[in-house]
C-alpha cells in the first residue's frame, strides 16, 4: 500500500468534466442497425403460404393461418404466417429458408402493448408501424438455405440424338437424385397443382431415405402410369414449386422417373398386390389410353371386373401413338401397361365401338361404362389447300411414326403450331432426315409446349418462325408445297391470358417445303359421339358432371374426350376420379 | 492422491455461536440465479454450501429433439454474457462430424467474433468485480463500454446479446462496409477505460486491501479441482486452449499466454484486465491479417433433413472464463443423439467456491464469487 493507492482513485473525477456518452433524456427511439433482426415483415402478395417458415422454426412460434383477404390459388395455399412473439427467438431461420423471399425482419424492436394477445399477429396483414420498413434483416442470395440450381439428367448430344429415335435422356444417377431430392422443402404446394394430386414430398422423401420401394407404393396410390409420367408429364407441379420462385424448381418429374427406373424390375414384388375381393360388378372401358388404363387399374383394386375395348392392336392411346419413342420408349410404356393388365383386366383389341360392337350392347352387358376415347382427330385450319397431298395433321403424322412407317418428310418440313404435338412432330421429322421449320402465330413466350421441349427442338436444329400463320397451301409443279403465310402482331390478351395474334396487313410471304404438318389441336371423333348419343358441348367433347365425371346413369366419361386435348396426367386424374365414383355408384 | 478437502468438521448449531443464512437465488455475486447457504460465526464463514438448479433449461435434452440447424439458435442461450463460444463450438462439432470445411475467411471472422465477445464479457466482468467491492462507478463505466461493443455486434450480426452469427458452415453474412473503422473507435474507447480502471481500481487502497490474499488458490489445486482459464493462469499455470490446442486461426496470431503468480482475487482480476488488452491486440491483428474477400459460408445441402454420420467428438475453445467444451454423439439421423456442454463454471462455482469460502468474511463473499467468473446457466445447461 502506498500513497499512490490512496490518491489514484480520485482520477475518476476527471470523467465528471467530460461529455457523457449516455443521453440524459432519451426522447426519440434509437434506430436498430441495418441488419437488425426485429419484428417480422411479410410481403403478403409475394408470400405463397408454403409453410417452410413454420417447418424450420425451432420454437414453434409460427403458425400458418387462413387470411380472409388472401384467396387460395394454384401455387398459393392462401395461408399466411402468424408469429407468436412470446416464442420467437429472433434467429431469422424463417427468413433464411423463405423460398419467395417475402419474409424479412425490420429493424424495429420497440413496441409496447398492454394486451399480451397483441404479440401474436400476422406480419404484413395486421397493421404495424414497421410494415413499410426498408431496413432490417433480409436474406441474401448467399444466405438462402436452399440450392437454387437443379440437377440435370445426362443427355445424348443433339447432333447424335437427332439421328435416331432412341431415348436421349439417361435418367438421374443415384447421386443426382439424392442431390435433387435434397432441394425439396416438403411444403406440398405441388400436391394441389398436380391433377391427380400425387404426394410429391412424400415420394421425394423416400429417395432421401433410400427407400425407393416405399416411393413406388406412394406413387401407385394416385398414379399407376408413373413411368410414362416420369418422362412426358407436363409437370404442373414444377410450375408452382416454391423453390422456383427464386431458383430452378425441383426436378419432380425426373425424380419420379428415377424411382420408376430403379424399381420396375421388381414392381410385382414391391407392390405385392393381392386381387381384391370380387364385387361381381362389371365395368366396360372404351379406349385404352392413360385415362382408361388408370380407371381399369383402380377399378380392379376395388374388385370390379373390367373389360377394355381398344380400337388399335396395342394399348396406350396417345402415349403410344402421339408420343415418339425418343421421349417415351415403347418398351417402357408396354411394361407399365402389362403391370396394369396383370391385375386382371380383360382387353378386347381392334374393336371399334359403334362399328364392331354396338354401344347399346355394351350398355346392356356392363353395370357401368367409362368412355376415354381421347381426342384423336387433328383439327383442320380453315384455309385453302388443306387437302393437298403432303399436308398431314400432327397426330396422323405421329401415329405413322410410332407405327414405324417412316412417313415422307422430304428435305424440308414445315410444322404449324406451338404445342407439344408440334414439337414432337418437329423433332420426329428432324429424325426422319428433314430440316424443320415451326410456324407459330404468337411469340415463343406464348407457346404452350414445355420449355425444355422447345429448347431441345432448337438444339436439334429446328427453326422457329414466330408471329406467322399459313393462309394458303398449293402444290408446285415440282411436287413441293408452296405455303402462303401472313405476319401477325400481338394484340390484347384473350381469355387464356395470352395476347391474341392480329394479322398484319400486306405482310404476305411464301415458304416452300416438302411437307406441312398441322399440329394446331385435336378433337373428338364426331362420328363416335353421334353413335353413342351422349350430350356433347359446343367443342364436341362429352358433357359430364364436373366432379363425378358422370354423363348419365351408367355412363362416365373422362380424359381428352371430355376436356379436349390435354396432357397425360389430366387423363390419369380423370381415370382415377371415374374409378372412384363408379365404385361408389356400384356399391350404392 | 491425498484428498484436498476432508470435510469432517461438525458445528453445534444449538450452541448460539453460529448463524445460518441463505443468500440467493438473486445473488449479487453471480450473473444469473444461484444460492449459497452460509454458516457464520460472527462475520466469518465457517461452512459454505452451493445450491444450483434455478436456471436449468434443459438445453442438452432440447438439442436431442431438434434438427442440427435448429440447435444453433438455442446454444447461445447457455451463456448470456459470452454466447459466441457456444455458437462456435456447436458449429465446430457438427462440422467435424459431417466433414464440412469452412471457408478461410469465415475462420477469421469467427475468431474476430469470439475475441469481441471475450472482450465484452471480460470488461463487464471487471465492472462486476469492482462493484462487488463497492466501487460502483467502475461498474457503470464497464457496462456502458460493453454497450459500445454490443453496438458493433448489432451491426455485424444483427443481434446485441444473442448474435446467432456463427452457423454451421461458416458465418451468416459478410462484414458490413466500414465496420473495421467503427470497431477500432470502440477499441480506443475501451483502451482508455482500461487505463482509467488501472488507476481507479488496481491502484486503489480499498480494493487492494480487500482483494489481495482473498480466495487464494494454490497451484496444486488446479488439476484436482479442474480449474482453468484466467483463474488457473493467475495461480501460475500456463494453459490456454488458444495456445495449447489452437483452433480456427489462433496459430496465425502472435500472442503470449498471460500468467500470474499470486493466485488471489487481485491477481485474477489483474490478469483479466491484461486479457482485455490481449483481446484488443488480437482483434487488431485479425483485422489487419484477414483475407479481404472470399466466401464466408459453405452451403449445406438439404438443411432441413441434414443427416450427420454416426460418430462422436469433443471440441474445445478458450472462453473468457476458461476451457469450454462440447461433446457430441451422432447416430446418423437428423438429430444429435447426445450433446454435452462442459463449461468452466461447473467446477469453479460449486466445489471450488465451497472450499474457498471457508474463513472468508460475509462481506467478501460477493467479491470472491465474482472473481471465479461463473455463470449458472452454464452449470445447469
Amino acid at each position: 500500500m502506498s500513497l499512490r493507492d490512496v490518491i489514484s482513485p480520485f482520477n475518476a473525477w476527471k470523467r465528471a468534466f467530460e461529455k457523457p456518452d449516455t443521453i440524459v433524456k432519451p426522447l426519440s427511439e434509437r434506430e436498430g442497425s441495418p441488419l437488425y433482426r426485429g419484428f417480422h415483415i411479410n410481403d403478403v402478395d409475394k408470400c405463397i403460404g408454403c409453410g417452410s417458415c413454420e417447418e424450420i422454426c425451432q420454437n414453434a412460434a409460427i403458425d400458418l393461418v387462413d387470411v380472409a383477404s388472401v384467396k387460395a390459388k394454384p401455387g398459393d395455399s392462401g395461408l399466411r404466417p402468424l408469429i407468436d412473439y412470446g416464442r420467437c427467438c429472433w434467429c431469422a431461420l424463417c427468413v433464411d429458408i423463405c423460398p419467395t423471399g417475402s419474409l424479412g425482419m425490420s429493424n424495429d424492436y420497440t413496441w409496447i402493448s398492454e394486451n399480451s394477445d397483441d404479440y401474436r399477429f400476422i406480419p404484413g396483414v395486421d397493421d404495424k408501424k414497421w410494415n413499410k420498413s426498408k431496413k432490417g434483416y433480409r436474406r441474401s442470395a448467399e444466405s438462402w438455405l436452399v440450392d437454387p440450381n437443379r440437377q440435370h439428367m445426362n443427355e445424348i448430344e443433339p447432333d447424335k440424338r437427332k439421328k435416331n429415335f432412341d431415348e436421349y435422356a439417361e435418367g438421374f444417377t443415384d447421386e443426382q437424385a439424392m442431390a435433387e431430392a435434397g432441394r425439396c422443402l416438403d411444403c406440398g404446394i405441388c400436391i394441389q397443382a398436380c391433377p391427380t394430386h400425387m404426394d410429391v414430398p412424400k415420394y421425394i422423401n423416400s429417395i432421401r431415405n433410400k427407400d425407393l420401394d416405399e416411393g413406388l407404393r406412394i406413387m401407385f396410390e394416385t398414379n399407376p402410369m408413373l413411368e410414362a409420367c416420369g418422362r412426358i408429364c407436363t409437370a404442373k407441379c414444377e410450375d408452382v414449386c416454391a423453390v422456383g420462385h427464386n431458383g430452378k424448381p425441383i426436378a419432380i418429374r425426373s425424380l419420379k422417373r428415377y424411382i420408376g427406373d430403379q424399381t420396375f424390375k421388381k414392381k410385382d414384388e414391391i407392390m405385392d398386390l393381392k386381387p381384391a375381393a370380387s364385387t361381381g360388378r362389371k365395368v366396360g372401358i372404351i379406349g385404352g389410353g392413360p385415362a382408361g388404363l388408370t380407371a381399369a387399374f383402380y377399378l380392379r383394386r376395388f374388385g370390379h371386373a373390367v373389360t377394355l375395348y381398344e380400337q388399335h392392336d396395342k394399348l396406350g392411346g396417345m402415349l403410344k401413338w402421339g408420343i415418339p419413342d425418343y421421349r417415351l420408349p415403347a418398351d417402357v410404356l408396354q411394361r407399365e401397361i402389362d403391370f396394369i393388365l396383370r391385375q386382371g383386366v380383360e382387353v378386347k383389341y381392334s374393336v371399334k365401338v359403334g362399328k364392331d360392337i354396338s354401344f347399346e350392347q355394351l350398355h346392356k352387358e356392363n353395370d357401368a361404362l367409362f368412355i376415354s376415347v381421347g381426342a384423336q382427330i387433328g383439327s383442320d385450319m380453315p384455309i385453302k389447300g388443306m387437302d393437298t397431298e403432303g399436308v398431314y395433321s400432327g397426330v396422323e403424322f405421329l401415329e405413322k411414326v410410332s407405327k414405324g412407317e417412316k412417313p415422307f418428310v422430304g428435305r424440308e418440313a414445315v410444322i404449324v403450331g406451338g404445342g407439344n404435338t408440334a414439337m414432337d412432330a418437329t423433332r420426329s421429322s428432324i429424325r426422319l432426315g428433314a430440316k424443320a421449320k415451326i410456324l407459330y402465330r404468337r411469340t415463343e413466350q406464348e407457346m404452350p409446349a414445355n420449355r425444355e421441349e422447345i429448347r431441345e427442338a432448337k438444339e436439334e436444329g429446328a427453326e422457329l418462325k414466330i408471329l406467322s400463320t399459313p393462309t394458303k397451301i398449293e402444290k408446285l409443279p415440282s411436287g413441293r408445297l408452296k405455303i402462303e403465310c401472313l405476319k401477325m402482331e400481338l394484340g390484347e390478351p384473350d381469355k387464356s391470358g395470352r395476347r391474341s395474334p392480329v394479322p398484319k396487313e400486306g405482310s404476305e410471304f411464301y415458304i416452300e417445303a416438302d411437307v406441312c404438318i398441322m399440329a394446331i389441336g385435336q378433337k373428338v371423333e364426331p362420328e363416335f359421339s353421334e353413335t353413342i348419343g351422349l350430350k356433347v358441348t359446343k367443342w364436341g367433347t362429352f358433357e359430364v358432371h364436373s366432379d363425378t365425371l358422370r354423363s348419365n346413369e351408367k355412363v362416365f366419361a373422362g380424359g381428352d374426350c371430355q376436356t379436349g386435348p390435354d396432357d397425360a396426367i389430366k387423363a390419369v386424374a380423370a381415370g382415377k376420379t371415374a374409378a372412384y365414383f363408379i365404385d361408389r355408384q356400384l356399391r350404392g | 492422491m491425498k484428498p484436498i478437502w476432508n470435510d469432517t468438521k461438525e458445528y453445534d448449531l444449538k450452541s448460539g455461536k453460529y448463524v445460518k443464512i441463505w443468500q440467493g437465488p438473486q445473488h449479487p455475486g453471480i450473473t444469473g440465479n444461484m444460492s449459497i447457504e452460509l454458516l457464520l460465526e460472527g462475520d466469518e464463514i465457517k461452512l459454505l454450501k452451493t445450491h444450483v438448479g434455478y436456471l436449468h433449461r434443459g438445453f442438452e435434452k432440447l438439442m436431442e429433439r431438434r434438427k442440427f440447424i435448429n440447435c444453433f439458435p438455442i446454444v447461445c442461450r447457455i451463456c448470456v454474457p459470452e454466447p459466441d463460444t457456444n455458437e462456435y463450438l456447436f458449429a465446430a462439432a457438427v462440422e467435424e462430424l459431417s466433414g464440412i470445411e469452412i471457408p478461410e475467411r469465415a475462420k477469421w471472422i469467427r475468431t474476430l467474433n469470439l475475441e469481441m465477445a471475450r472482450l465484452g464479457a471480460t470488461v463487464m466482468g471487471l465492472g462486476g468485480q469492482a462493484g462487488s467491492f463497492g466501487l460502483g462507478t467502475i461498474g457503470q463505466w464497464a457496462v456502458a463500454h460493453r454497450d459500445f461493443l454490443l453496438d458493433s455486434f448489432e451491426e455485424l450480426t444483427g443481434g446485441r446479446i444473442y448474435h446467432m452469427y456463427i452457423v454451421p458452415g461458416g458465418v451468416r453474412y459478410e462484414i458490413p462496409e466500414g465496420f473495421e473503422g467503427r470497431l477500432e473507435k470502440t477499441l480506443v474507447k475501451i483502451e482508455k477505460l482500461l487505463s482509467d480502471i488501472d488507476k481507479v481500481m488496481f491502484h486503489n487502497a480499498v480494493f487492494k486491501s480487500r482483494s489481495k490474499g482473498l480466495g487464494y488458490i494454490p497451484k496444486d489445486w488446479i488439476e484436482p479441482f479442474g480449474i482453468n482459464g484466467t483463474t488457473a493462469r493467475a495461480s501460475g499455470v500456463s494453459y490456454d486452449v488458444r495456445k495449447d490446442h489452437p483452433y480456427l486461426i489462433y496459430d496465425q496470431l502472435d500472442f503470449n499466454v498471460i500468467t500470474g503468480t499470486e493466485g488471489d482475487v487481485y491477481e485474477r482480476v489483474l490478469i483479466r484486465k491484461e486479457e482485455c488488452h490481449l483481446s484488443i491486440n488480437l482483434i487488431r491483428q485479425i483485422l489487419a491479417k484477414m483475407p479481404k474477400s472470399g466466401p464466408v459460408r459453405t452451403f449445406i445441402p438439404d438443411i432441413m433433413h441434414w443427416k450427420i454420420p454416426a460418430g462422436e467428438t469433443y471440441v474445445r475453445a478458450e472462453s473468457g472464463r476458461g476451457e469450454y467444451g462440447y461433446y457430441m454423439v451422432t447416430d446418423g439421423s437428423e438429430y444429435p443423439q447426445r450433446v454435452h456442454v462442459k463449461g468452466p463454471s461447473y467446477t469453479h462455482a460449486m466445489s471450488l467456491l465451497e472450499k474457498l469460502g471457508e474463513g472468508v468474511t460475509n462481506a467478501d463473499i460477493f467479491g470472491l464469487m465474482v472473481s471465479l467468473q461463473t455463470y449458472p446457466p452454464e452449470i445447469e445447461r
